[in-house]
């Protein structure tokens, strides 16, 4: 939805970096689980699975990017305020913007954080 | 303010006192013995946390009780056996019948009030979910005095609990059955409580201005919709071992214990949230308050409640890291465990921040929060401690994190809810609570608590399990057990002070003055002593604390300048408003008095209590019988068309009685309800992929499955089912009363049809449940959704019923648009299902 050009948040908008991750999580999850679980040879080296991993990182990441930035420049488009206690539209446009931006931050740090055992561990013990 | 024409005139003395007689009139709660069919959150809200606290209480006798018994080395005041459900009910009481249901209650409580609303949406349901809680939990404590409790852990792993040779008797099934009905009722509370913030706040609470409690509650009920039902799922394959020897959790028949263990942290975690967000929250209302300042990081808040809201999903395996699980999968979620500091470690640099920056008053609930912090703090240390899989190897299953747990549990939920107590008393009892006493019983509490639990983390290194009844001399823990065990009375003394204070005589103590402590949100509104209809007249807001920073606001909203100033109708009604930016849409019909949600919680808590028993003719009996309650229930009460369409709400606002479709509060509850049901359904299907994933050949290859006819013509069944309730939507509303009566008997029919199909399909290619998990998988699918199919035909039947009887015409179509909802999760249910039933083997 277009409003004077940017886009109208609301909570589903408010979700989506930390609907990402939580995406991130359950694929790299379930991409260990299925190379490991049946715990047929537990010392073979698991660079298809890490890589694999990896790779849903990266998307994970420049779609969390992509959150962050629009975030981002619409809140800077809005003069980047704090302030959003107003009853205006665009105070509640600017609160949920910041919000969204502090949030899409803290996914990306999350699934950076998520990603680190696949940079350690190299096989399925 | 304006005045429309026509309209009463506010100013007038004599206008305003008939306008109060008919308020007080249409919400006084019923008088005798009709009082306990009240439903208004007023009675209903204040109840739940009495039986909650009564849990509590019960509960901290068992704890007390263990202590006792761990005081001395090689004590025996319990025998070993009666310590095992001394233990086992303590934890499953205070988490289940106490940290949980205490969210509900206070939020019923208090959540109208903030939100400045007459009640929330779905009374009737608030009142359906506390007799199911006091029924359940009634049921699971009692069992105790016939020596009868649960004794393996509030987690009841198996393959300890799923055996008969090791855990005879009736203790695990009155454990699971019992709190799975105890979870309808928190599902229950979750739909009240979204629908409620989201739908029914006052005119001009945008979502920037909303309190920042009810940022919790949406989250808080959010999580519950996605962790309860994993449970729910888990119970049921759990159940079907025990009663019909289903082998999910058996390995020498392809099952897994630790898919229980799965399933039951993939809630368990998230639920520690579920108990801390909303004691939190209470903090969140408090800080500012007595900082005399509006909250500093508003926006930095709903990051820390989202932000852990999602993460506490990605936690549940650290308490599963000595299962031996593939040191990859630990690492994820022990990197997850430390993440879910920093939002937990944001909001208390948020109250640090607004407390720093205002001139804090130091009273009662504020020492009850300082202690808080404090203890929270030590808790969320030990917490990042134990998150990192190395350590917790070493202290699993010790004392250590016995102290853990409750640092974090009474630290960041117990004492944020001791000062709520202090806070909050004068809106339910009408009165402050002593001063005097209040200190007192903050230091006994926090000396008592960190004399009980502060050693643990002592014993717990030096070697003392957990969960074991006694210890020998030699460990050399003696000293610090009779610490805790003193400390953990002097606490409990400092309780009871609480409890005291509470319950103590007041005669004729005056009352205390309106909004006492000088806060600045709606809540403060109550009148000394309050009034059943909440809010005088439903106020607009522009600002996050209206009553510091709206002038005349609390006279305006006395004098009803603004909504609904009157009942002049003789009904109970409050708004309905958008979302983004509550803008007024429609005068919400609110359900009165009735003790149908009584007595469809009865026959309901029957259902379970004679299956714990194997009583199976009377469950039968009972299902039925409260399947028919809950159809009187819904004819009486839901869905009633109005006398007129529109009416006047003041302020010259004319808005519509009847809404349907997702426009009305229903659809949204729909919605929500299946959206937690759908949650369930994908515990099993996850259950289906874990053992896809844990066996190399999964189907196994020697076992027939379903075969592919029979779950076709089911799938083809349920689609054009699906199809006619969406028809027949479309058709009522267009007019077409007797094309869609036609549609709806069909799909009805359909349904029962397609039900029929996908349980023939594993019944004739003669899939033995009981032999191997895969049949057992298989059958545990189709009767879940073949049951849904039932219900949809119910539902069906149910709306073709009201057309006949001119409950639903063109224009109030509310019940077939939500049936026509329900179908769209049915459609997908049904998808699912065959999808993994016959296409997932032919892939695999």
């Amino acid at each position: 939805m277009q409003v004077f050009g940017k886009t109208r948040d609301n909570l589903w908008t408010l979700i989506a970096a930390p609907v990402i991750w939580g995406c991130h999580f359950l694929v790299g999850y379930f991409l260990a689980a299925f190379r490991c679980a049946p715990n047929a040879d537990p010392f073979k080296n698991i660079g298809s699975t890490r890589g694999a991993i990896a790779i849903v990182t990266i998307v994970s990441l420049a779609l969390i990017m992509l959150v962050l930035r629009r975030a981002w420049r619409e809140w800077r488009t809005d003069g980047g305020g704090f302030r959003n206690n107003q009853d205006t539209p665009e105070a509640r446009e600017r609160f949920l913007e910041f919000s969204t931006l502090l949030l899409a931050g803290f996914s990306f740090a999350a699934v950076v954080f998520e990603t680190m055992p696949i940079l350690l561990i190299e096989d399925c013990r | 303010m304006s005045k429309g024409p026509g309209e009463p005139d506010q100013e007038d003395g004599e206008v305003r006192r008939g306008q109060e007689e008919r308020l007080r009139e249409v919400w006084a709660a019923p008088k005798g013995w009709r009082y306990w069919s009240a439903v208004n959150n007023t009675e209903v809200g204040v109840w739940y946390t009495a039986a909650s606290f009564a849990f509590m209480l019960f509960a901290g006798v068992l704890a007390l009780m263990m202590r006792v018994q761990l005081a001395a080395p090689e004590n025996d005041f319990l025998s070993a056996t009666f310590y095992n459900q001394v233990f086992t009910l303590h934890g499953t009481a205070m988490m289940f019948l106490f940290a949980v249901p205490i969210f509900e209650a206070v939020a019923i409580i208090l959540l109208p009030q903030m939100l400045g609303a007459r009640d929330l949406p779905f009374p009737r349901l608030s009142a359906f979910g506390f007799w199911c809680f006091v029924i359940g939990g009634v049921f699971v404590c009692g069992s105790i005095f016939f020596g009868a409790a649960p004794d393996a852990g509030w987690f009841m792993y198996p393959p300890l609990t799923t055996n008969e040779q090791y855990t005879p008797g009736y203790g695990p099934d009155i454990w699971l059955l019992g709190l799975s009905f105890i979870e309808v009722a928190s599902i229950a509370a979750a739909v009240e409580l979204i629908v409620g913030t989201l739908k029914c706040r006052p005119p001009g609470m945008r979502l920037n201005l909303m309190p920042l409690y009810a940022w919790y509650v949406l989250v808080v009920a959010g999580m519950i919709l996605f962790a309860f039902p994993p449970l729910i799922a888990g119970d049921i394959l759990f159940e079907l071992e025990r009663m019909f020897d289903w082998p999910f959790f058996d390995p020498s028949r392809g099952g897994d214990p630790i898919l229980w263990q799965h399933l039951f942290w993939i809630f368990g975690h998230p639920e520690v949230y579920i108990v801390f967000l909303p004691a939190i929250a209470l903090v969140a209302m408090i800080v500012p308050t007595f900082a005399q300042r509006p909250i500093l990081g508003y926006s930095w808040i709903v990051l820390a409640a989202v932000g852990t809201g999602f993460i506490s999903f990605g936690l549940w395996v650290h308490h599963m890291y000595t299962t031996g699980l593939p040191s990859i999968s630990v690492g994820f979620f022990s990197a997850a465990s430390e993440a879910v500091a920093i939002p937990t470690g944001v909001q208390i640099f948020v109250f640090l921040a607004t407390l720093l920056t205002g001139r804090v008053i130091y009273s009662v609930p504020m020492l009850f929060v300082s202690g808080a912090l404090a203890n929270f703090v030590i808790g969320g240390l030990t917490g990042v401690m134990v998150a990192l899989a190395p350590f917790d190897w070493q202290a699993h299953d010790t004392y250590f994190v016995v102290a853990h747990l409750h640092y974090v549990l009474i630290g960041g939920m117990l004492f944020p809810l001791a000062a709520g107590i202090y806070y909050y008393w004068p809106i339910v009892g009408g009165r402050l609570l002593s001063e005097k006493l209040g200190r007192v019983a903050f230091w006994l509490m926090f000396v008592g608590f960190n004399a009980a639990f502060l050693p643990m983390h002592y014993s717990g290194l030096a070697g003392m399990p957990r969960r074991v009844w006694t210890y020998p001399e030699a460990l050399g823990v003696g000293t610090a057990n009779l610490v805790s065990s003193i400390g953990a009375f002097v606490f409990a003394v400092g309780f009871l002070v609480i409890v005291w204070d509470v319950l103590r005589p007041r005669g004729d103590a005056p009352y205390a003055e309106r909004n006492p402590w000088s806060a600045g949100t709606l809540e403060w509104l109550a009148n000394m002593p309050g009034e059943n209809w909440g809010v005088r007249s439903v106020p607009i807001v522009t600002s996050r604390y209206p009553i510091w920073e709206q002038p005349n606001f609390i006279d305006d909203v006395d004098k009803g300048r603004f909504y609904l100033p009157d009942a002049e109708e003789m009904k109970r009604e409050t708004l309905v408003t958008s979302v983004l930016d509550g803008e007024p849409l429609q005068c919400l019909r609110v359900p009165g008095p009735s003790f149908m949600p009584m007595i469809a919680a009865i026959f309901l808590g029957a259902v379970f209590i004679f299956a714990t028993f194997h009583w199976w003719a009377a469950t039968i009996a009972s299902m039925v019988l409260s399947t028919l309650s809950i159809i009187v229930w819904l004819w009486r009460g839901t869905a009633q068309t109005p006398e007129k369409a529109e009416k006047d709400v003041g302020l010259g606002l004319r808005l519509p009685f009847y809404k349907s479709g997702p426009h009305s509060i229903g659809w949204w509850a729909m919605c929500i309800t299946m959206i937690g049901d759908a949650t369930a359904f994908a515990g099993l299907i996850f259950g289906y992929y874990y053992f896809f994933t844990i066996h190399a050949d999964f189907p196994p290859p020697v076992t027939a499955g379903p075969g592919t006819l029979w779950p076709n013509v089911a799938l083809v069944l349920f689609a054009v089912a699906w199809a006619e309730a969406i028809l027949a939507r479309l058709s009522n509303r267009a007019g077409r009363v007797g094309m869609a009566r036609a549609l709806i008997a069909g799909g009805a029919v359909m349904s029962l049809g397609a039900s029929a199909a996908l349980l023939w399909g594993p019944f004739v290619s003669g899939l033995d449940p009981t032999v191997h998990v895969y049949p057992a998988t298989v059958w545990v699918l189709a009767i879940w959704t073949a049951a849904h199919g039932v219900v949809g035909s119910l539902m069906l039947s149910y709306c073709l019923a009201r057309s006949f009887a001119g409950q639903m015409t063109p224009e109030h179509d509310i019940d077939l648009s939500n049936v026509a909802l329900y179908w769209h999760f049915m459609g997908a249910t049904a998808l699912f299902t065959t999808g993994t039933l016959v296409l997932f083997p032919m892939l695999a």
